[in-house]
């Protein structure tokens, strides 16, 4: 009975989506303040409504009502409880649910925190939200249905599939969605001012916060899903270039991108119908995100969503949403009018720079990504797009990138020093090169681009804190004073030098990673050693082990460097019963920011065990740098400036920013 | 130094070549071994899900380590191993395709990309310059204008 109130309660909910979608809308067209107030009751309800629904579904999951096809495919009674709820939404039908539930809590959101918005603006916005609810609420309903029935109720389910069987589940696709997902509002509010025909420096301050809890969460996200894989899949990589990947990194790229113009549009009024056309494209490349992974054109590590049939319909709503979107602003773009003007050398020239880059590597990985099968499906001709190639062009395209990117907060507004800038920057790009050097000398030499490498990554670091440094004079007034300073910056400039100094903690883990991971792959019989990194590993034997819902061949290593032990690691080959998959679970050690990672291979006719051993130097680095991003994201959400429904008159008290202005 | 020779004389004791995939497939050459690997990371295991032959723990990504490996041996350059492997089982094997007429835009479009994105830029910029020209400003504004830039 529980299971037909949660659809009756999503039904419910696509009726009080299709309400949002059309009377505020109309409201605002007719300039109809009841019609408009109307639109954040139809949210909070159509929330309210889903969170029943999705409620529904996971108790459903938590009891193991196997009589419920979704449980019964993606469940067992025997799996600890937190994979019960992971499990809603490690497969099809129930990520949809999650991408619904977290759609509609934006919704509510903008409904509750929008209090300072232009009262048509906000109904335009909760109109289009409804729109996109609507739509993919009647996906779920006539494709996706999550509450189907199985008559007789099977005795015993069918399994989580094993490789989801991780906490990983529990915490990657929520904060995935929640950055995917917090793009719709960014989405939703272009497509309102280009109803409105209207669009000016507030439009950009409304955007900004969801613009940056989008970016923070999916940051996290990507970095979380990395780990996993990194961890789960057993072969040591951290990103694959996969298609899925791909798909939720070109959101993010373009997510970045909207951050820096919609800053440029803030203050200066200038790249206004740029922002809102980046606004409408980042949305966008999260539909086309989820009609790849979801519409199984794509087959990868997430192909548990595949199904062939589904992809017609979000192929519909992707043409509909973005073709639409893209008309509208077509059509009213032209009424848009510019902003102020920059020199080439300024702040906005800087921001101009990396949303340039950042478009075309977004395009990049586009095209990368959709040209097998676009070239597949014009001539038949097959081939790959895989990481070499990715690889090379993504990684020239940074480039130039990352070089600018501590220039970036340096240069004034309008017209800049760009000697000045690069003046001060001395000290980072020589730091970067001393430090460089002496990991090099540690490490035991190398490549030669790695020493070019590691000295980017921590110019990268420096610069971003020689802009805090300047801005609160240290060095030049008296350090309490400087400290003073620094605490009274506006939050947005700390979260800047937050964000660019985790990019160059992410950049060295990658560099140093790559270039210095030393591997060893060995047959091993207990007592026999094997070194990596200076580590000597000694295989202690195998013992089998039984789980929950699984059984395992466990490994017990020793580890000790030079001649000291260091500590015990295992690894295992579980088998998992309902499903009779196997999977390997790396066992891993961390040094600092670096990693010992041992995984089991095949057992040999022999008694041996294919035993491979990786030392990866700074590895932490690529996801504590992308900790530090989302800190940033977080310190520059707090701004007073931003925090959604503060007053706006609040924003010329924050003195700090004249410091900069003085050249 | 130590480290290097602990390490020499471990690969003696232990008899077992080290940096490979499995450790019968290995060379015994490291720098045969080291190209074969490179090799192996640019190419797809076509039975898996995007995956390089050199992660892939497939049967048949195995088999095509140990082509690799063959052809080397018998003196074969990278480029004759991949033009083997591409006689063999086609373009879809590479994972970083080669330049052809079908994928001239698949290689062209980051720098055709950046140089339409260079152009619209100096494009709206000498457009709109233009505008703001046009539009009419009095001496006593130009002169104001002035001092406010220069502040």
């Amino acid at each position: 009975m529980i299971i037909e109130f949660g659809l009756y309660a999503l039904v419910l909910s696509l009726a009080t989506a299709i309400v949002l979608s059309v009377l505020p809308a109309v409201g605002a067209w007719r300039g109809d303040a009841n019609l408009m107030a109307v639109a954040p009751v139809a949210a909070l309800g159509q929330f309210v409504l889903v969170t029943i629904s999705f409620g529904v579904l996971m108790h459903a999951h938590l009891v193991s009502d196997f009589s419920v096809a979704n449980v019964w495919q993606n469940s067992h009674s025997l799996i600890p409880t937190l994979y019960k709820v992971s499990g809603v939404w490690g497969n099809h039908e129930g990520s949809m649910m999650l991408w619904l539930f977290i759609l509609s809590l934006f919704s509510a959101l903008v409904a509750l925190f929008g209090g300072n918005l232009p009262a048509s603006l906000k109904a335009n916005v909760l109109a289009v939200q409804g729109w996109i609810s609507a739509a993919f609420i009647l996906f779920i309903v006539l494709t996706s249905n999550p509450f189907l029935r199985i008559f007789p109720p099977p005795p015993e389910g069918r399994d989580l599939n094993p490789v989801l069987q991780d906490v990983g589940l529990a915490i990657h696709p929520p904060l995935l969605y929640l950055g995917y997902v917090g793009f719709s509002v960014c989405f939703s509010f272009a497509v309102a001012a280009l109803m409105e025909g209207r669009i000016d420096a507030a439009w950009a301050r409304w955007v900004r916060p969801w613009a940056l809890a989008a970016w923070t969460f999916l940051t996290a996200g990507i970095a979380m899903g990395s780990y996993w894989a990194y961890y789960e899949l057993g072969w040591g990589g951290w990103w694959f270039w996969d298609p899925v990947e791909n798909a939720s990194f070109m959101p993010w790229l373009a997510g970045t991108a909207l951050l820096h113009s919609a800053l440029v549009m803030e203050k200066r009024e200038a790249l206004k119908i740029w922002t809102v056309l980046l606004a409408i494209l980042t949305f966008s490349l999260s539909l086309l995100g989820t009609f790849l992974v979801r519409s199984g054109v794509l087959t990868s590590v997430h192909a548990f969503a595949s199904d062939p049939s589904r992809g017609v319909f979000i192929l519909a709503i992707l043409v509909i949403f973005i073709g639409g979107a893209l008309t509208l602003f077509a059509l009213r773009a032209g009424s848009l009018t510019a902003g102020g003007l920059f020199a080439p050398v300024s702040r906005e020239g800087a921001l101009v720079l990396n949303n340039l880059i950042l478009t075309v590597s977004t395009a990049t990985v586009l095209i990368g990504t959709l040209y097998p099968m676009a070239l597949e499906s014009l001539t038949g001709e097959k081939i790959s797009v895989g990481a070499p190639f990715f690889n090379l062009t993504f990684g020239l395209l940074m480039l130039p990138l990352l070089l600018a990117v501590p220039f970036g907060p340096l240069l004034a507004w309008k017209r800049a020093d760009l000697l000045g800038a690069a003046q001060r920057l001395f000290f980072a790009v020589a730091a970067g090169f001393v430090i460089a050097i002496a990991i090099w000398y540690f490490e035991n030499g190398g490549p030669v681009l790695a020493v070019l490498g590691i000295a980017l990554a921590f110019y990268l670091m420096v610069g971003a804190l020689t802009d805090l440094w300047f801005r609160g004079g240290f060095g030049k007034v008296p350090f309490s004073t400087a400290l003073r300073r620094l605490a009274g910056l506006p939050r947005s400039a700390i979260g800047t030098a937050f964000a660019h100094f985790g990019l160059g903690v992410s950049v060295l883990g990658i560099i140093a990673v790559s270039a210095f991971q030393t591997e060893n792959v060995v047959e091993m019989k207990p007592g026999q050693t094997v070194e990596a990194g200076g580590y000597v590993l000694k295989f202690e034997g195998m013992k089998r082990g039984q789980g929950p819902n699984f059984t395992e061949d466990r490994g017990t290593f020793s580890l000790t460097k030079a001649g000291v032990s260091v500590g015990q690691i295992s690894s295992s080959k579980r088998v998992y019963m309902a499903r009779q998959m196997p999977t390997t679970e790396a066992g891993i050690r961390t040094f600092g920011l670096s990693q010992f990672y041992v995984a089991l291979g095949d057992l040999m006719p022999d008694g041996g065990i294919v035993v491979r051993v990786w030392w990866k130097p700074f590895i932490i680095c690529i996801w504590f740098g992308a900790l530090i991003m989302m800190a940033g994201g977080f310190i520059s959400l707090s701004d007073r400036r931003l925090r959604v429904g503060a007053p706006a008159r609040r924003a010329k008290k924050v003195a700090a920013p004249a410091l900069e202005a003085a050249e | 130094m130590i480290r290097r020779l602990a390490f020499a004389l471990f690969l003696l004791l232990s008899a077992l070549p080290a940096h490979a995939v499995n450790p019968d497939e290995v060379l015994s050459d490291p720098k045969l071994e080291a190209r074969a690997r490179e090799i192996s990371s640019h190419l797809r295991c076509l039975v898996c899900q995007n995956q390089s032959i050199d992660d892939s723990n497939a049967e048949l990504a195995r088999d095509l380590r140990l082509l690799v490996r063959e052809r080397l041996k018998a003196g074969a350059t990278d480029q004759q191993v991949y033009d083997y492997l591409v006689s063999r089982y086609g373009e879809f094997v590479l994972l970083r395709p080669r330049l052809s007429e079908h994928t001239l835009l698949l290689w062209g479009a980051p720098a055709v990309l950046a140089i339409i994105g260079v152009m619209a830029l100096g494009f709206f910029a000498t457009s709109r310059n233009g505008r703001r020209k046009a539009a009419v400003l009095t001496d006593e504004e130009k002169a104001r204008l002035e001092a406010i830039l220069k502040e």
